[in-house]
């Protein structure tokens, strides 16, 4: 008992005294078949893990002992231990996984499976597959709401989101959205999900009891062709203010006030950018770019870019340590 | 333990569930030539049901999306053999069917378009590439998904001149469609300041494409018609009757790529493109087909999912809405090119990028960065509003 009392003492004050928290981000690199891992205390990428063939949606397990990436052309998700930063086991997912969500317990993991139009339920602990739930075509974007009793997957060429109640594990409504659905993001207060439509070139905000789109985010830059605007990651901060939008080849993050679902600005990143993830602090935001090789890190609450790192080729996913 | 049981039965019914009312039911024809083109490479030899398979993987497709509208697809298939005529064959499909994909020669097309207009169908051009289906000839109940091959020629143009091979030794055959792929690359060689530095003809004079010991010949033949050409960066063949493109790679006098109807060809579909999620559809089109997937099957395929896609939109299977949503401002469709497609309104051909394939590879992809356009970049092949001479009636 006194033991623990002064761990956590001592932990309290390396983390009071530290000058800045180190985090570690796992970013999936979509070309070179490995994962860099990054140091956000010095910004550099201290290893590169080996993985499967075509790594992209990548997260940790809730009790952060794990990284878990999907990797598309090996057909399974493999698990990277946090500790020895490396690949310990996979998991059953059906045909090229590319996007998961888990259940807020982290006991249950829903895979979407572009190939064979479903989403596959496992079992996190033993790892094994629970069973499937029939989708739309391509299925892709996946998210679970903070209460845990809906399931959203979006499927790009169908262009719904598919709202699935996790008990009965059925289908209870389709909502259509713009063209090529691909990443579906929750308000932290469960009143709206986002979805952003990579075609169509819009996020849907949908209102999740209704089931009814109730409004649009919609993009416009000076000099960049409407084709170039192609939204994909979605992050919100917790206070549900704010929204950055990943808006792939236009190579910038739109910062959105959620409120009024107006952009307020845009911040140049590199090239293709894809997903992104907030430090635990929420002090930055990572972001991953396809095609230039490389992460930029934005200073959250100047709204600025302070950096870029070199990664693989082709990053793609994003997640940080909790 | 029961209620897992029950969570598991779930899953299979999850689909079933969504359907209560009776489904639109909404009839897709397809109307292809039941005749075999005979091609230089066994390679490219096209299968039985080339295009046909693109159109029923999109109805797979819309299915699969309809069974949570409600709206249920069927394709019924009619091929004519020689002699046979086009307009009867077409008047039978419409019966059933609103919306028909159409594999047609122009003359034969624009007789079926005619003789439908006042029944309201839809037709959708998936396979003709005549220039003059846009403009002259246009009709205001034909759709193109095919491109044209002033697109074609605009899209290779384009990368031989970011390449700077600009001076052009054009072959031309001498069947009238290879004369008007020849007119389209002189066009886009004017447009984008190549330079044609001779012109040579490759008379057909007939015989077998299949020899005994046609490769010694065809060794002999082709360094010798290609000889003695003044300076010139890249040979660009236009031979769609497919007599001698095929034979020219590797066979110039000169050492000098190929492009045009053989080595490096502008088409809107490959089986090797992979970008922008293809890699799933190239999937399903092989597990479905047991074949890989041409550009004729993905002109085909986008024609059914633009339907797929507008009845969606419109929640409706009614001929006359979908086709105003189609020919209205609002109607884009993917199709896995990397950005969203859409109708020039003032001859309904699809805007689309241009692949440009090696037979093994996807070279690169047209438009090409710096060819700018005031509306959209995708407007930088083929022909442009203001020298369009349709009139859609």
């Amino acid at each position: 008992m006194l033991r623990m009392g002064r761990m956590g003492l001592l932990a309290g004050l390396v983390l009071g005294t530290a000058p800045a928290h180190a985090f570690i981000a796992y970013v999936s690199n979509e070309k070179s078949n490995t994962v860099s891992v990054i140091d956000t205390d010095s910004w550099t990428v201290t290893k590169t893990i080996k993985v499967g063939q075509r790594p992209r949606g990548i997260d940790f397990t809730r009790d952060g002992k794990f990284v878990m990436v999907a990797v598309g052309d090996d057909d399974t998700i493999q698990m990277i231990d946090a500790k020895t930063q490396t690949v310990v086991d996979s998991l059953p997912s059906g045909p090229d996984p590319e996007l998961f969500a888990q259940d807020a317990a982290g006991k249950i993991l829903y895979v979407a499976n572009e190939n064979d139009n479903t989403v596959t339920v496992i079992d996190l602990e033993k790892r094994t597959r629970l069973g499937d739930i029939q989708v739309g075509v391509e299925p892709e974007g996946m998210t679970i709401s903070p209460d845990g009793k809906t399931l959203i997957n979006t499927s790009e060429t169908t262009n719904m989101a598919h709202f699935i109640d996790t008990s009965s594990r059925q289908i209870v409504a389709n909502v259509l959205v713009d063209a090529r659905p691909r990443f579906a993001e929750f308000k932290h207060d469960s009143s709206e999900v986002w979805i952003s439509s990579e075609i169509g070139g819009t996020v849907s905000v949908i209102d999740p009891k209704k089931h009814e789109v109730i409004g649009k985010v919609t993009f416009e830059i000076p000099g960049l062709r409407k084709e170039a605007i192609q939204p994909v990651g979605i992050g919100m901060t917790k206070d549900d203010k704010t929204a950055f939008v990943a808006l792939g080849p236009a190579n910038r993050i739109a910062v959105v006030d959620v409120a009024t679902r107006k952009v307020t600005k845009y911040l140049l990143v590199g090239q293709r950018v894809w997903h992104m993830a907030f430090t635990p602090d929420e002090k930055y935001l990572l972001t991953t770019n396809g095609v230039s090789n490389d992460v930029s890190v934005i200073d959250v609450a100047a709204q600025k870019v302070i950096k870029t790192i070199q990664v693989g080729e082709l990053p793609w996913g994003i997640t940080i340590a909790p | 333990m029961i209620r897992w049981l029950a969570g598991l039965i779930g899953f299979g019914l999850a689909a079933t569930s969504a359907l209560a009312a009776e489904p639109a039911l909404i009839g897709v024809g397809y109307l292809g030539v039941a005749a075999s083109r005979s091609t230089l490479s066994l390679v490219e030899q096209p299968a039985e049901n080339d295009g046909l398979a693109g159109a029923r993987l999109a109805i797979e497709d819309n299915n699969t999306t309809g069974k949570f509208l409600d709206q249920r697809f069927a394709l019924e298939e009619r091929r004519i053999k020689e002699g046979e005529d086009p307009v009867q064959a077409a008047t039978a499909l419409a019966e059933k069917n609103g919306f028909i994909i159409a594999d047609l020669p122009a003359d034969a097309l624009l007789k079926v378009a005619d003789a439908l207009r006042d029944r309201g169908t839809l037709l959708f051009n998936a396979g003709a590439t005549d220039e003059r289906l846009r403009e002259a000839d246009c009709r205001a109940n034909v759709i193109h998904t095919a491109p044209t091959r002033a697109m074609l020629a605009d899209a290779l143009g384009q990368y031989l001149v970011w390449k700077k091979w600009s001076r052009w030794l054009l072959v031309v055959g001498s069947h009238d469609q290879d004369k008007l792929f020849a007119d389209a690359l002189r066009r886009t060689a004017a447009r984008f300041g190549a330079k044609i530095v001779q012109e040579r003809n490759f008379e057909d004079k007939g015989g077998a494409r299949r020899t005994d010991s046609g490769v010694t010949l065809i060794q002999r033949q082709m360094p010798v018609f290609t000889q003695a050409a003044p300076a010139y960066d890249v040979l660009v063949a236009a031979d769609e009757s497919e007599v001698f493109g095929a034979y020219l790679p590797y066979r110039t006098w000169d050492p000098r790529p190929v492009a045009g109807s053989a080595g490096l060809v502008p088409r809107s579909w490959d089986a090797a493109q992979d970008q922008w999620g293809a890699i799933q559809m190239q999937n399903r089109f092989m597990k479905l087909n047991s074949r890989r997937m041409t550009a004729l099957d993905m002109q085909a395929w986008t024609a059914a999912r633009m339907i797929g896609e507008a009845t969606s939109r419109t929640n409706s299977g009614d001929v006359k809405k979908v086709t105003d949503f189609i020919k209205g401002p609002d109607f884009s469709v993917a199709a896995f090119k990397g950005t969203r497609l859409t109708l020039r309104d003032w001859n309904l051909q699809l805007r689309q990028p241009i692949l440009l394939v090696d037979g093994r590879m996807v070279v690169s992809v047209s438009p090409q960065e710096g060819f700018l356009h005031q509306v959209s970049e995708l407007d930088t092949l083929g022909y442009d509003r203001p020298e369009s001479k349709c009139k859609l009636k």
